[in-house]
């Protein structure tokens, strides 16, 4: 079910004009700022279908640079949002693609500074609810309603279990699981959404599993 | 996840058999889901009550949008109302210019609630602060109002679609004023079965409604689709009380608009290609707020 909670219909509270072409855009636009982990210098926003065609008019991009710029939906902060960017020096540049994507309402974000670039696909799926489809070329399917762990790691045969078991030693219950991978053995993708957020002590034993390369999280 | 219903018909069912009216099932549902106490999740909905009505409140005043497309609306209504002469009745045109002061208010920016989107926002507000005046509601009354039209959408939004990119306007002010029309029967006094027999038959009334806003703005034509859903809502309501029941069972209503979502082409669904964003004057007014040269503008994609 892909929408859960009563307040996913009855809600958000947000500024307007519209739920999935402000509000979802301003989410997609937020998780992308929270998985980087830092105010990215410099944002690459692709859109496509429905977004693509009428972005401007529903204050899409308003909404994706806001996001980028932590603002949730509410945020009356969001109507400034492309003075704010150049106030900090955050520049970004919009594409509206031709290509269609499966889903109407798509948006890749490419972020980075001087340390490094991320990509993120994200969709809104209406009513302000957002899915992160695709992360730096994995495909997975990310909500953000739920605090969630990202570990890339080699492809090898266990550690899926590891990590599991590392969770579960610490009675970390997880709710929704995605592996994804590109080849055959090579880098992949784990993406873990748990009940409840993970502390950092939890995040250096992850860290230590043999093949497993980068560990990060969101919280909810 | 575990959830205590899935369709509408499970819903009815245990409004019935627990004898609870359904804007308490979803509340049990959402305790069970997010694990939240019954307080922090009515105190949820209570805030989002306040930003609905804070949302009317500055509507009723007037408002423009940047484009100057809307705003105003729900003036001209509430001083036509004050006249005295109104052919549908001040309670139906209360709710009509409630519904449009919200979307007035998105249409500028402002801050509302989505219901079930922001589009569509007008609606179940709307309806609400007009039969408040003839229902006398608590204040708890009317959060379980909100609590039974996100039931409804609730199953609208995993069976079929609550967005109008996906499913086309049927999908956002179809469920809206279907959603309205269940909590108006409960607020009413009305049974569950009842509250249901409302929603299908104003979701029939929805059916094929496509998504064309004009300059892909959500004003034209959307803030009066809002102002003619809270009116279906209350009549789909008035109906149902009045014992007329929808040979459809809403479930398969349900099932309708979402195939019918699927079968609409693009064009017609928010890509502001079709319908009335293709219209001369829709083209016209898009080349003067956006300055002529557009991706919109292409005849061949009708």
């Amino acid at each position: 079910m892909k929408f859960r909670s009563v307040f996913d219909i009855i809600g958000p509270v947000m500024i307007g004009p519209s739920s999935s072409h402000t509000a979802g855009a301003a989410r997609i636009g937020r998780i992308a700022r929270t998985i980087y982990g830092r105010q990215p210098e410099w944002a690459k926003i692709y859109l496509y279908g429905s977004f693509a065609e009428t972005y401007k008019g529903h204050g899409t991009d308003v909404a994706i640079i806001g996001g980028l710029l932590d603002y949730d939906t509410f945020d009356e902060r969001i109507k400034t949002a492309f003075e704010d960017a150049e106030k900090i020096g955050f520049t970004f540049e919009f594409f509206p693609e031709e290509e269609e994507k499966e889903h109407p309402n798509t948006a890749k974000i490419v972020v980075g500074d001087k340390d490094g670039v991320m990509e993120l696909t994200g969709i809104s799926i209406g009513g302000g609810k957002m899915e992160v489809v695709e992360l730096n070329g994995f495909p997975l399917r990310l909500s953000g309603n739920y605090p969630a762990l990202l570990v890339v790691h080699q492809d090898r045969a266990g550690l899926i279990a590891s990590v599991a078991n590392a969770l579960a030693n610490k009675g970390v219950n997880i709710a929704h699981m995605e592996v994804g991978r590109k080849e055959k053995g090579e880098m992949a993708l784990m993406v873990i959404e748990v009940d409840h957020i993970i502390d950092d002590e939890m995040l250096s034993e992850l860290r230590v599993l043999p093949h497993v390369t980068e560990v990060s999280t969101i919280a909810e | 996840m575990e959830v205590l219903f899935k369709s509408v018909k499970e819903l009815v069912a245990l409004a019935e058999s627990k004898e609870k009216p359904i804007s308490e099932i979803m509340i049990e549902q959402e305790m069970l889901i997010t694990k939240r106490s019954r307080e922090e999740i009515i105190a949820q909905m209570d805030h989002n009550l306040t930003v609905m009505e804070e949302a009317v409140e500055k509507g009723l005043q007037g408002v423009e949008s940047t484009s100057g497309l809307t705003g105003g609306d729900a003036v001209l209504l509430q001083k036509y109302m004050e006249k005295g002469n109104t052919l549908s009745g001040n309670l139906l045109l209360d709710a009509v210019s409630k519904a449009v002061a919200t979307n007035e208010v998105n249409a500028a920016m402002g801050t509302i609630c989505a219901t079930p989107t922001a589009g569509a926002a007008g609606i179940v507000p709307g309806t609400l602060f007009a039969v408040k005046d003839k229902l006398n509601p608590t204040r708890e009354q009317m959060i379980h109002y909100l609590f039974t039209t996100g039931a409804f959408g609730f199953v609208v939004a995993n069976n079929a679609s609550i967005s109008g990119a996906a499913g086309g306007c049927q999908a956002e002010t179809g469920s809206a004023g279907s959603m309205a029309a269940a909590a108006i029967v409960e607020m009413a006094g009305g049974t569950p079965q009842q509250s249901a027999e409302a929603f299908s038959i104003v979701m029939k009334n929805m059916l094929g409604l496509v998504c064309d806003p004009v300059a892909g703005l959500v004003e034209v034509p959307c803030v009066k689709r809002n102002a003619m859903g809270a009116a279906k809502a209350l009549v789909g309501a008035d109906m149902a009380l009045a014992g007329v029941v929808s040979r459809i069972p809403t479930d398969e209503v349900i099932g309708a608009m979402h195939r019918i979502g699927q079968s609409m082409p693009s064009a017609l669904r928010e890509t502001a290609k079709g319908g009335l964003a293709a219209t001369p004057t829709g083209k016209a007014l898009e080349a003067k707020i956006f300055g002529g040269a557009s991706v919109n503008s292409d005849p061949a994609s009708l």
